[in-house]
């Protein structure tokens, strides 16, 4: 049975007019797939692959070069929180929130808690240097944060969404 | 010392995100005027300005814009690094955020002289909030006839636009990593030559330029090139290698300060002056101990060479690799140079793409090492060690392809050149319990 439904395909069809290639399309079409799915199965790589004319081999190599993408037996929980490890925020408490998020989470470093609200992962250098130490929920930046803020702004984030 | 910013003009003025308010102050007539020329002539001006890439190189703009092949048939492209990801800088963010018309407008400018028809701005995942005000930026100007076909009804001037979003790797920094990431593939950088001018994107001649480069384009078209060379440092006449550091530069500032922030400056101000005069100074009283001068990769600086100035040839002198990406973050004395080091090499380790071996294996064999050291189990013969494998990768010594390892290099080689004593007290006086992280 195909697991990209048909708003996902038109999605993903959407991107095909901007590239000259077909295989430009392949990391525009993980992110539709995670967006919805939030992980990317073995059946949804193949079904790209077959939507861009490429061998499942091709799109699978590029998928599993960026750490972005989770396999359907670790998919993401319903918020992604990132903790920046990096020196700027590390001088300025960085490992420490990412040590008590994960505290206060129950969960590690990459790990979705068990209800599956919750993804936490470190993050290498977010950008966000004069707000240090900061972390991302899902694609927006915040900091500076203590871990009290921090749990206060994903509940907000859990909420609004 | 008082500069009046010109890429940060806008910063907090209401609404300059929007088209309307962009043009009342000012925007898209160097577009205009860059129209009335043609496209070699726009390639003069910025060749004449002196402007060098602020994405970490440091290379010739309007050099590189010449080695495009005369008469191509095209199609051209125009990739525009927004990759941003060197620790310790946000510039590009910021000025995507907060003016992304100026950003555009030196894209479009650009594209009309190298004759690109397509530009894919490649934008890291994480720039969330760049992404929606850059796209909306560019809806606003395709609707106003300043992207699309027949660009200011210019029958010969078409230009599309696209983002394209990353998902979290460094390496897509690197100019040829980042059109591999484009093509689809797994961003593994390129043997050069053939450089992407002559066979980039879709093996078609492309220009990659990183967003503050093409930001300062806008000006230099709107205000000359004799006015870009009035800012900054000109060449040293002794040093034939030296192409001057001309312009203002958005330099970062971040860690053991007071203020944390972003702030332009000609270039060639000291990093004391930006610790002191722009960062509040020192936090909590302190002193610094080290500061990196331009993103992690470029090594430190010791506190006795803080008044070394930050243009494209000042950190070299004191043994850092270059300018980078001018994002300066502070290390006070409190801090262990033994864990800063460790952070920086688990950074390389975690982002070396695995293609060339000695990157792949160095970058690992150095972040072991160093947690060995903070374990309590380093030996003083662990430091040359590191500093052999240190020496033995990146482009400076020829066995890798890009260089990154010679980032993740360098402030392994500074480190133990500047802080030698203070990793030797460390592996001499920590026993087994110390703290295990």
């Amino acid at each position: 049975m195909a697991i990209l439904t048909e708003a996902m395909r038109e999605r993903i069809r959407a991107y095909l007019p901007r590239y000259p290639s077909k295989q430009a399309v392949v990391l525009p079409a993980l992110h539709v797939v995670q967006d919805e799915l939030r992980c990317v199965p073995l059946e949804a790589v193949r079904e790209i692959a077959e939507m861009l004319d490429l061998h499942p081999a091709q799109v699978q190599d590029t998928l599993s070069f960026y750490g972005f993408f989770r396999d359907e037996k670790h998919p993401l929980g319903r918020k992604r929180v990132w903790v920046c490890r990096s020196l700027s925020c590390m001088l300025r408490g960085g490992e420490e929130l990412l040590r008590d998020l994960s505290a206060r989470l129950g969960v590690k470093p990459g790990e979705t808690t068990p209800d599956g609200r919750i993804t936490l992962e470190f993050a290498e250098c977010l950008g966000q240097c004069e707000g240090a130490p900061c972390l991302m929920i899902d694609d927006e930046v915040h900091g500076p944060l203590t871990t009290e803020q921090a749990l206060e702004l994903l509940k907000r984030a859990e909420e609004a969404s | 010392m008082s500069f009046e910013p010109v890429l940060l003009r806008n910063r907090g003025v209401p609404d300059v995100q929007r088209l309307e308010v962009y043009q009342q102050r000012g925007g898209y007539r160097a577009l205009e005027k860059a129209l009335r020329m043609s496209p070699a002539e726009v390639v003069q001006v910025v060749k004449d300005s002196g402007l060098r890439g602020r994405g970490g190189a440091g290379f010739p703009c309007g050099v590189k814009w010449t080695f495009l092949p005369k008469d191509h048939s095209g199609p051209i492209y125009l990739c525009v690094n927004a990759d941003e990801s060197e620790p310790g800088t946000f510039n590009n963010r910021i000025l995507m955020e907060e003016d992304p018309h100026q950003v555009l407008e030196g894209i479009t400018i650009s594209a009309y002289a190298t004759r690109a028809t397509t530009a894919y701005i490649y934008l890291r995942y994480e720039y969330g909030r760049c992404y929606r005000t850059m796209q909306r930026a560019v809806d606003e100007a395709y609707a106003a006839g300043l992207l699309g076909r027949n660009i200011l009804g210019r029958s010969d001037f078409h230009l599309d636009v696209y983002l394209h979003r990353g998902a979290g790797a460094y390496i897509c920094g690197e100019e040829t990593g980042l059109i591999e990431s484009l093509e689809g593939k797994r961003a593994w950088p390129r043997i050069k030559p053939p450089f992407p001018a002559v066979e980039g994107a879709f093996r078609k001649p492309t220009i990659v330029n990183n967003v503050e480069t093409l930001a300062c384009v806008t000006h230099i078209l709107d205000r000359g090139a004799d006015w870009f060379k009035s800012i900054g440092v000109p060449p040293d006449p002794n040093n034939p290698r030296d192409l001057g550091s001309y312009g203002p530069k958005l330099y970062c500032i971040s860690g053991h300060v007071n203020n944390p922030c972003c702030v332009e400056l000609p270039l060639g101000v000291t990093a004391r002056q930006l610790i002191e005069e722009h960062g509040g100074g020192v936090w909590k009283g302190r002193k610094a101990k080290a500061v990196v001068p331009g993103g992690i990769s470029m090594g430190f600086l010791s506190e006795s060479e803080l008044d070394t100035p930050l243009d494209f040839i000042g950190p070299t002198k004191v043994g850092c690799l270059g300018l980078g990406t001018a994002a300066v973050i502070v290390i006070d004395d409190q801090t262990s140079m033994v864990d800063v080091l460790y952070n920086s090499c688990r950074f390389f380790r975690h982002e070396s793409c695995g293609q060339c071996t000695p990157c792949r294996e160095g970058t690992e064999w150095m972040t072991k090492i160093l947690a060995r050291i903070r374990r309590g189990q380093g030996e003083l013969s662990d430091l040359d060690q590191l500093l052999e494998i240190a020496n033995g990768i990146g482009i400076t010594p020829g066995t890798t392809i890009c260089g990154l390892a010679d980032g993740a290099a360098w402030p392994v080689k500074n480190a133990l050149t500047k802080f030698r004593a203070e990793f030797e007290e460390y592996i001499r006086h920590h026993g087994r319990h110390h703290d295990q992280r």
